[in-house]
């Protein structure tokens, strides 16, 4: 049993989650290999517990994005019975692109695993539980925050290795920078929006409880739809992303099946809205009864009190 | 030339799904729909194909049901409709190995589908069929135009949003596009009707359509939540906030 993990890498360093995909394979047994696309993050991932070995791949392709460059540099690289990584967008791709290119399976988002390989997933953007059995060889990604961190204290060796592939798909411009705020698939505390809200702006509430919290800002697909200020990469729910949470806090949202479907797994559920009978009270484990005029400010106050002390 | 957009028939995404004897019951599915993303593909398709690109293809795979995400296709400009006949489950592997099998025979250069389908939520396909046809990637789109042999493409990337161009054959996944999708009108809607679909099994294009490498061991309802506290007006708040931290320790 071995175990090859795609390092996932974020703003030039390597990204926590990283940990998290260690600590799965060492749950499993045997040697872990990390690779590091672009050789972003390889000295951390050396120090990460339990890494047997890190291959730092580096090269001109990696300065831009191109899912089939980087998985034709990183393919013959990888082997063993295993290849895990982060089931975050880029994560998934590279992962399917190497899994066709080997000819083994690929299974995504997996949230425990299991010898053998067993490995359980939500479908139905969580109207469901799957559990499935994979033959190995075989790829899985795995869902941010569902496995623990292996800890620090390693020193694996590091080998860097020097790959030119051509790459095919040209950055012309930068059109918008991407959002400084945590994405709603990786954090553990989220904070989202309705059409309750009232107007776009309102939503400034809810980032100022957000920086309180470290948590990451989602929106309904209602609020999706009618405000194109918020975009569709902050939806929770089924044709958005399916999130499991520590605290999921919702404002402002009544609780469309879609939604519900999206958000229910989180660990903890609050809900404010002005409707006694909206279904997202159904799904909380707290509930408040009150507009989000009301509510946010006494919050956001009482939750920054908390945090100070 | 032409575009071959992959089209998923998943449930309708208000629909609530019920567990019998530790599988999804899909008879108890009222409605099914052409996968949200994969809608998005489709309606770029159509409007390359009115630019002057040439005819859209649309390919689906499943079982006999899956035909009508191929007639609405038609309804709306679809050209000519492709069914990969499959009743059993499929790893991977074998559906981008059947897909690649029709995207090569309908001689299609551009393909397009949705960055991930609404059921499984998985994301593989795309990117695993670019692999399999030795095709160039760009995934998580919401825009595709062509001019001469180049291919120009908004995505959100790493970095953000921004404008990427490749050429040669390509395989694009879309989230959510910028266009409005069209529907269909009275006359496509009949036309489509007698559009005629090429049913294709497994054996046809060549692919073991059985011995797949993932079995489904279990289906489960996720666990019911418990009725949980109820508080009125924003007064409640300190309370609640006490019980996140000490009931919920989440905060």
């Amino acid at each position: 049993m071995s175990t090859t993990v795609i390092s996932e890498s974020n703003n030039g360093i390597l990204h926590p989650v990283t940990a998290q995909l260690v600590g799965a394979a060492s749950s499993l047994g045997g040697p872990i290999t990390v690779i590091c696309p672009g050789g972003v993050g390889s000295s951390d991932a050396a120090k990460i517990s339990g890494v047997t070995k890190v291959i730092s791949v580096e090269g001109e392709c990696f300065e831009t994005y191109d899912c089939s460059a980087w998985s034709k540099s990183l393919s013959p690289l990888i082997e063993g019975d295993l290849i895990l990584s982060s089931s975050s967008a880029i994560g998934r791709e590279l992962i399917s692109s190497i899994s066709a290119t080997k000819g083994i399976p690929v299974v995504q988002d997996v949230t425990s695993l299991k010898d053998g390989f067993s490995a359980t997933r939500t479908i139905y953007s969580g109207k469901a539980i799957e559990e499935v059995s994979i033959s190995s060889p075989c790829a899985i990604s795995l869902r941010p925050n569902s496995f623990e961190s292996a800890e620090g204290g390693g020193s694996a060796e590091i080998s860097t290795v020097n790959v030119s592939q051509e790459v095919a798909v040209a950055v012309k411009r930068a059109l918008a920078k991407a959002s400084e705020r945590l994405d709603v698939s990786e954090a553990e505390i989220i904070i989202s929006g309705g059409r309750g809200m009232g107007e776009p702006a309102n939503f400034s509430h809810l980032n100022e409880i957000a920086d309180v919290l470290g948590a990451a800002v989602g929106a309904s697909r209602a609020a999706v739809d009618t405000w194109e200020e918020i975009p569709h990469s902050m939806q929770v729910g089924q044709t958005g992303k399916t999130v499991t949470p520590n605290l999921y806090i919702a404002v402002g949202i009544s609780g469309a099946i879609q939604h519900l479907a999206g958000m229910r797994s989180s660990k903890f559920i609050l809900a404010i809205n002005k409707d006694p009978e909206a279904p997202i009270f159904g799904v909380a484990d707290y509930g408040i009864v009150s507009t989000w005029e009301d509510a946010l400010p006494a919050l956001k106050d009482q939750l920054a009190e908390l945090l100070s002390n | 030339m032409g575009v071959a957009v992959l089209l998923k028939q998943v449930p309708d995404t208000t629909a609530k799904i019920s567990i019998s004897g530790g599988k999804v019951d899909e008879s108890s599915i009222a409605k099914w729909a052409i996968s949200p993303y994969d809608e998005y593909a489709l309606e770029s398709a159509i409007q390359l194909k009115e630019s002057g690109f040439g005819d859209v293809v649309a390919i689906t795979c499943g079982p006999s049901r899956a035909a009508k995400c191929l007639t609405e296709a038609a309804a709306v400009g679809a050209d000519r409709l492709i069914h990969i006949l499959t009743e059993s489950t499929l790893d991977s592997i074998q559906v981008q190995s059947l897909l690649s099998a029709s995207v090569k025979e309908t001689g299609c250069d551009l393909v397009m589908c949705g960055k991930q389908a609404a059921d499984t939520n998985s994301g593989s396909t795309g990117p695993g069929l670019a692999s399999t046809l030795g095709f160039s990637f760009v995934g998580g789109v919401t825009r595709v135009s062509v001019n001469g042999g180049l291919a120009s493409a908004t995505r959100l990337g790493p970095s953000g949003l921004e404008e990427v161009e490749v050429g040669g054959p390509c395989v694009f996944t879309f989230d959510k596009g910028e266009s409005e999708l069209r529907r269909p009108n009275v006359r496509g809607i009949m036309m489509a009707k007698k559009k005629p679909i090429d049913s294709l099994s497994p054996e046809d294009l060549g692919v073991n359509g059985t011995n797949s490498l993932v079995i489904i061991k279990d289906h489960s309802s996720p666990p019911e939540k418990q009725p949980g506290q109820k508080f009125i007006g924003s007064e409640s708040i300190p309370e609640v906030v006490e019980k996140l931290r000490e009931e919920a320790n989440v905060i």
